[in-house]
C-alpha cells in the first residue's frame, strides 16, 4: 500500500496527479477525433508550432500557455486555410511551415543562458513543477474544450465520417473543422507542461488507437480512451516516482505499453482473437446460419 | 450555363438542365466525364466556376438541409466505429439542428428506415459487418430519413447483386412517386434504360438531356462515349411479363 500512498504526502506529486487525470481525460477525449480523422500528422505539426510561442512567454516570465496559445491559434487557422486550397501539397506545407516554427523557437532560446536546462524542461515538460493555478487553468481550459467537443459531438462526428455529406447538407464545414484544430491546438497548449513538444503527441494519438481496438462504438470508444489516458498518466507517474525516471516520457511509454497488450488481446480486432477466429471460422458460420441471420457474400 | 472546375481544369464546361420534381435522371459519361464532379457542385462539395444551381427556383445552397447525398463505395471509411443505426440518425441530424440529440423517435425511424430496406434487426451491428450491398442500403435508408427533396446517387450501382439491385430500384420509384427528384452517376447503362425517367449525357459538355425513351439513343451514345461503347439495338427475343 505504500508504494501507492507514499508519493501523496509530496504537495507536488498531489498537484501532478491530478493534472495529469485532467490532461488524460482531456487528451483521451479529443485524441478520439485525431484519430478518426487522421489528423495525427497534424497534431504533431501543432504540437512543433507552438514551440516559439512557448519560448517566448518562458522569457518574458508569463506562463507558457500565453503564448502557446497564441501561436496555437494561428497555426490551427493556418492549417486551416491551407488544407482548403487543393493547388499545394497539404503535408509538405505544413511539415516545411511547421518544422521551421520548430527551429525558430530553439533557435529563441539559443540566446538566452542556461539553454540546457531551459530546453529540457520546455521541450519534455516538467509535471512534477505544476502549480496549483496551472491545475486550475487546465480544469478550466478542458473544462471548455470538453464542454464544445461534446455540445458538438453529432456534427464533428457526422464531419468524421462522411465530410461529403456534412457539406451537402448545409453545414458550416470549414468553420467546424477550425474549430476541432483549435480545440486540438488548446489540448495541446494545456499539455505541454505535462509531457513537453516532443510526447504530447502519443498522449492524443495512442489512448484513442487504444480504445478503438477495444470497441465498435463510438460513445464508448471515447469513454475508453479517457479511462486509459488518464489511468495511464497515473500508473506512469507512480512508475517514474519509483523508478526515478522522466515523469512524461514514462507515462507516454506506459499509454504504449497499455496499446501493444490491445493489439494482442483485444476481443474482435486483437492479433490472438484474430487468430482463434481463423481457427475456428467453420464453426462461426454455422452458428450464424443456425441463427436465422441474413448471411450474404459478395 | 453551369460551368465546374478545378483550379484552371474545367471538369464540366456546360450543362443547362430543367429537371421537374419526381424525376429520376440517369447522369451518363465516360471516366474523367465530369459525372462526379457535376454532382459534387449539386452537392456544394465543389462551387460551380460559373451558373447557378437552383432547386424549386430558388439557390439549392439555401435548401442544402434536404440534400440527400448516397457517396460511393470506396469514399466510406467503413472502419470508422458506427453502427447502421448510427448511419442513418445522422440523416436526422440536419432536421433536429444544432446542440440536440436524436431520440427514441428518431431511433425509431432509423429502425423502420432500415427495415423498410431489409436490414431489420442488424441496426446494432458495425458498418464493416455487412456485405457490399447491404452498406449501400444503409446508406439509402439515411437518405429515406432524411426526407430529401433531391437524393444525389455516386456509382450506386458497383458491385450490387441482383436482390439489392431490386429494392434499390423499389426505393428510388418510391422516392420519385413522392416527388424527390432522384439524380444517378453511373456507368451502368442498363440501369440507366430500365430505371430512368431522364437522361443526361455528359462528356465535359452536355451532348444530350431529355426523356430517356427519346434521348437514351444509340446516336447519343455513340455522341457521349465516342468509340468506347458498343450500341446494339434492343432485339426482343422473349415477350416480357406486364
Amino acid at each position: 500500500m505504500s508504494w501507492l500512498t507514499e508519493p501523496l504526502q509530496y504537495g507536488f506529486m498531489q498537484r501532478a496527479m491530478m493534472e495529469v487525470i485532467i490532461i488524460g481525460a482531456l487528451c483521451g477525449l479529443v485524441g478520439c477525433f485525431v484519430v478518426l480523422r487522421g489528423l495525427a500528422f497534424i497534431g504533431d505539426a501543432l504540437a512543433h508550432a507552438v514551440f516559439p510561442g512557448v519560448v517566448l512567454s518562458y522569457i518574458a516570465g508569463q506562463s507558457i500557455m500565453i503564448g502557446a496559445f497564441v501561436f496555437g491559434g494561428m497555426t490551427a487557422l493556418g492549417i486551416g486555410i491551407l488544407s482548403r486550397s487543393r493547388r499545394v501539397s497539404e503535408d509538405s506545407a505544413i511539415g516545411v511551415v511547421f518544422a521551421a516554427f520548430f527551429a525558430l523557437g530553439v533557435v529563441i532560446l539559443s540566446r538566452q543562458g542556461g539553454f540546457n536546462r531551459d530546453l529540457g524542461s520546455l521541450l519534455f515538460g516538467n509535471i512534477l513543477g505544476v502549480s496549483m493555478d496551472d491545475v486550475w487553468i487546465t480544469a478550466v481550459i478542458g473544462a471548455i474544450v470538453a464542454g464544445i467537443l461534446l455540445a458538438l459531438l453529432k456534427e464533428f462526428t457526422l464531419l468524421a465520417f462522411d465530410p461529403t455529406m456534412a457539406r451537402a447538407a448545409g453545414y458550416p464545414v470549414f468553420a467546424l473543422d477550425v474549430l476541432l484544430l483549435l480545440l486540438v491546438s488548446a489540448t495541446i497548449v494545456v499539455s505541454l507542461q505535462t509531457v513537453g513538444n516532443i510526447l504530447i503527441l502519443a498522449l492524443i494519438v495512442t489512448p484513442p488507437a487504444t480504445a478503438r481496438l477495444l470497441t465498435d462504438r463510438l460513445g464508448r470508444m471515447m469513454a475508453a480512451s479517457v479511462l486509459i489516458a488518464s489511468s495511464c498518466g497515473v500508473t506512469g507517474l507512480y512508475i517514474s516516482y519509483h523508478a526515478g525516471t522522466a515523469a512524461g516520457a514514462t507515462i507516454v511509454l506506459t499509454a504504449t505499453a497499455v496499446f501493444l497488450l490491445a493489439v494482442v488481446f483485444a476481443p474482435t480486432h486483437g492479433l490472438l482473437s484474430g487468430y482463434l477466429q481463423r481457427r475456428h471460422g467453420h464453426h462461426h458460420a454455422h452458428h450464424f446460419h443456425a441463427a436465422g441471420e441474413e448471411v450474404e457474400l459478395s | 450555363m453551369l460551368q465546374v472546375a478545378y483550379g484552371a481544369n474545367l471538369a464540366v464546361a456546360g450543362v443547362d438542365a430543367r429537371v421537374a420534381p419526381g424525376a429520376i435522371v440517369g447522369v451518363i459519361g465516360p471516366n474523367g466525364s465530369g459525372k462526379s464532379s457535376l454532382l459534387k457542385a449539386i452537392a456544394g462539395v465543389l462551387r460551380p466556376h460559373s451558373g447557378e444551381i437552383l432547386l424549386g427556383g430558388a439557390p439549392i445552397r439555401e435548401q442544402a438541409t434536404r440534400i440527400a447525398f448516397v457517396p460511393q463505395r470506396e469514399e466510406v471509411n467503413w472502419d470508422f466505429p458506427v453502427t447502421a443505426r448510427d448511419v442513418v440518425m445522422m440523416g436526422r441530424y440536419r432536421a433536429l439542428g444544432w446542440l440536440r440529440w436524436p431520440g427514441k423517435a428518431d431511433r425509431e425511424r432509423a429502425d423502420a428506415a432500415l427495415e423498410r430496406l431489409g436490414l431489420g434487426g442488424l441496426g446494432h451491428r458495425h458498418i464493416s459487418q455487412f456485405s457490399g450491398g447491404q452498406q449501400q442500403r444503409i446508406f439509402l435508408a439515411r437518405a429515406l430519413v432524411q426526407e430529401p427533396r433531391l437524393v444525389l446517387l455516386d456509382e450506386p450501382f458497383t458491385g450490387i447483386d441482383v436482390q439489392n439491385r431490386a429494392i434499390f430500384h423499389e426505393l428510388i420509384r418510391a422516392f420519385a412517386d413522392d416527388g424527390v427528384t432522384v439524380l444517378v452517376a453511373t456507368h451502368d447503362l442498363d440501369e440507366v434504360r430500365e430505371t430512368t425517367s431522364h437522361v443526361l449525357c455528359l462528356n465535359r459538355d452536355m451532348v444530350a438531356f431529355g426523356p430517356t425513351p427519346t434521348t437514351f439513343t444509340p446516336a447519343n451514345l455513340r455522341a457521349t462515349f465516342g468509340g468506347q461503347v458498343a450500341v446494339f439495338e434492343q432485339v426482343p427475343i422473349f415477350e416480357r411479363a406486364p
